[in-house]
């Protein structure tokens, strides 16, 4: 598994030599591997949306360094643009990024400040569109006119169309309904596939992270709590709602099904995983 | 409370010669007064629609709307049905005008002519009925979404309305910030009386709730106890909408045979009734 990113010992202060100096993250260390799906989860103040930004450049560190395949990303500053390209970064509610005047021409942008033209533009352009489900007839129309939903797959073939070595979204599914998410979510999640390029999700979503990663790492208070594969983290349900974070509800059971004496595996964090290990005792004609 | 008779509304087109959009279609709903009522639905169901008619935000195309016996689609009413009805919309940022957070929370009062000492007296009660007391002179762009969102309904209760109407107000949130807001509210409700309305597509949030109102395609497809409509698990995913991991448990294994009950919502309920199940 070889590092794309590396984080090390970043710290960031806002606010140094004011009264209201904070740091929000302290002395971080941690790797992401090429190719990989990582969810970042941690609640408020927890330092996400500081890190993430840390990620490709839009923050300056503090102290420490983050390098891209290798390469401290600040070594030179004035090239620290090129970071972006090969960093994709969706905020949060990415659909009041938009600006242009019709959905083709938005999500060229990105790709048109790369230095992309002609054929090459359209294809990138065409390609992310269809990566996120938009239809070819909505290319022409102004991003205005869209639904909300359809507004963010926008802003999200935005970034995808400079065809980014990382990719990070921040809270992606946020403000849709169950059906807007698990759609934007199984897009996300074959993009990762086809693509096989690295995506960072960030979520306070338990159910969302833990049916989409190959790995989590779990900030509190400016550092991380926990980093291991969805089990090894669910299966510290206790240990995480201690710290203000949530479990899937269906851990909970499992925790709650534990305490009246089932024996049921502490890293159970899928409803289908549950069933399949309750009705797995029932036939073992199991009793307590 | 509040009396929705044949409620109709239709968004105007987004384009010329485009279609107007339907967003209700003849909703007669009859909100009791000191009642907790969760409104769900999908994106698009009309269910912001609805909240938004309940104060006047948004007048009805059809039908009407009657906030203590009072028409809202007379004007000569509108402070008086304001006052009665306070909102709390999904962006905690678009709420908040003051720089300081009791300043913020004054702001309706103030408005409404509420004499000085009043208000200290509102603002500082609005505070501890929310848990903020101690961020009083606080900025309130310091404050965390949860935070700011309590502020928010500070700022409502300042109003001393009989009813809140909540529209995503937790949307943004985070799981902490989420169970602050919905603490709060349902205190609100419990002690003092306050009718609560809250408009949301997170399921989990209807448990604790006297009743769920469930919209789709502008119209109420279902109404009840929420341990009457959970248990509708086919009909619900249909309409997009998703069961809470508790009942999604127990119908899959209802489904295999096993004799649980389709109403036990909460994690202990379910983990009770999953373990007599095993017994």
């Amino acid at each position: 598994m070889k590092p794309i990113l590396e984080v090390e010992n970043l710290t960031h202060t806002y606010g140094s030599g004011t009264p209201f100096e904070r740091s929000a993250i302290k002395d971080l260390s941690f790797t992401v591997n090429d190719g990989e799906f990582l969810g970042i989860i941690g609640h408020t103040g927890s330092g996400k949306s500081t890190l993430i930004q840390h990620l490709n450049g839009l923050l300056r560190p503090t102290s420490g360094r983050v390098l891209l395949e290798g390469k401290d990303i600040w070594a030179e500053p004035k090239k620290i643009r090129s970071v972006r390209f090969r960093v994709g970064l969706v905020f949060q509610y990415p659909e009041y990024q938009l600006f242009e005047e019709t959905v083709y021409k938005d999500i060229a942008f990105g790709p048109a400040n790369m230095g992309k033209t002609g054929s090459e533009l359209d294809r990138c352009i065409r390609e992310a569109a269809r990566l996120v489900g938009l239809q070819d007839d909505m290319l022409d129309k102004s991003p205005f006119e869209l639904s909300g939903g359809q507004k963010r797959r926008v802003a999200l073939a935005g970034v995808l169309a400079m065809e980014p070595q990382v990719l990070i979204l921040d809270e992606p599914t946020a403000g849709l309904d169950p059906a807007g998410r698990e759609n934007l979510l199984a897009n996300i999640r074959d993009y990762h596939r086809n693509k096989g390029g690295t995506v960072i999700l960030v979520s306070h979503s338990m159910d969302e992270i833990a049916q989409n990663v190959d790995r989590i790492l779990v900030l509190k208070s400016a550092g991380i709590l926990m980093d291991g594969t969805p089990k090894e983290v669910f299966a510290r349900g206790e240990e995480l709602l201690a710290a203000g974070l949530d479990v899937p509800q269906i851990t909970r059971v499992a925790m709650a099904l534990r305490q009246r004496g089932v024996p049921i595996d502490p890293a159970v964090y899928t409803v289908d995983e549950l069933q399949r290990e309750v009705l797995a005792l029932r036939r073992g004609g199991a009793s307590c | 409370m509040i009396e929705t008779r044949d409620l109709q509304y239709r968004y105007a087109p987004a384009e010329e010669n485009g279609k107007e959009t339907v967003a209700l279609r003849g909703v007669s709903l009859s909100i009791e007064k000191g009642s907790f009522v969760v409104v769900l639905g999908h994106n698009g169901s009309g269910k912001s629609t609805l909240a938004k008619t309940f104060n006047a935000v948004l007048l009805p195309s059809g039908g009407s709307v009657w906030v203590r016996g009072m028409d809202t689609a007379d004007e000569s009413l509108l402070l008086a049905i304001r006052q009665k009805v306070g909102m709390v919309f999904q962006n905690p940022d678009n709420q908040i005008v003051a720089n300081v957070v009791e300043e913020d929370v004054a702001f309706a009062p103030e408005n409404l002519g509420v004499p000085p000492e009043e208000i200290r007296r509102r603002v500082d009660e609005a505070l501890a009925d929310v848990g903020m007391s101690e961020f009083v002179r606080h900025a309130p762009h310091l404050l965390s979404g949860g935070q700011k969102q309590r502020i928010a309904i500070a700022g409502v209760i300042a109003m001393e309305p009989e009813c809140i109407v909540l529209d995503e107000a937790t949307a943004m949130l985070d799981p902490v910030g989420r169970q602050e807001v919905l603490s709060t509210v349902h205190r609100l409700n419990r002690e003092k009386g306050i009718t609560v309305i809250l408009i949301t597509h997170h399921m989990n949030e209807a448990e604790d709730a006297d009743r769920v109102v469930v919209m789709d395609d502008g119209a109420v497809v279902m109404d009840g106890r929420p341990r009457e409509i959970f248990p509708r698990v086919d009909e619900l995913r249909s309409i997009g909408l998703n069961v809470p991991d508790t009942v999604a448990l127990l119908y899959g294994l209802q489904q295999e045979g096993m004799d649980v009950p389709l109403d036990a919502l909460t994690v202990e309920e379910c983990a009770e009734a999953v373990a007599a199940a095993l017994r």
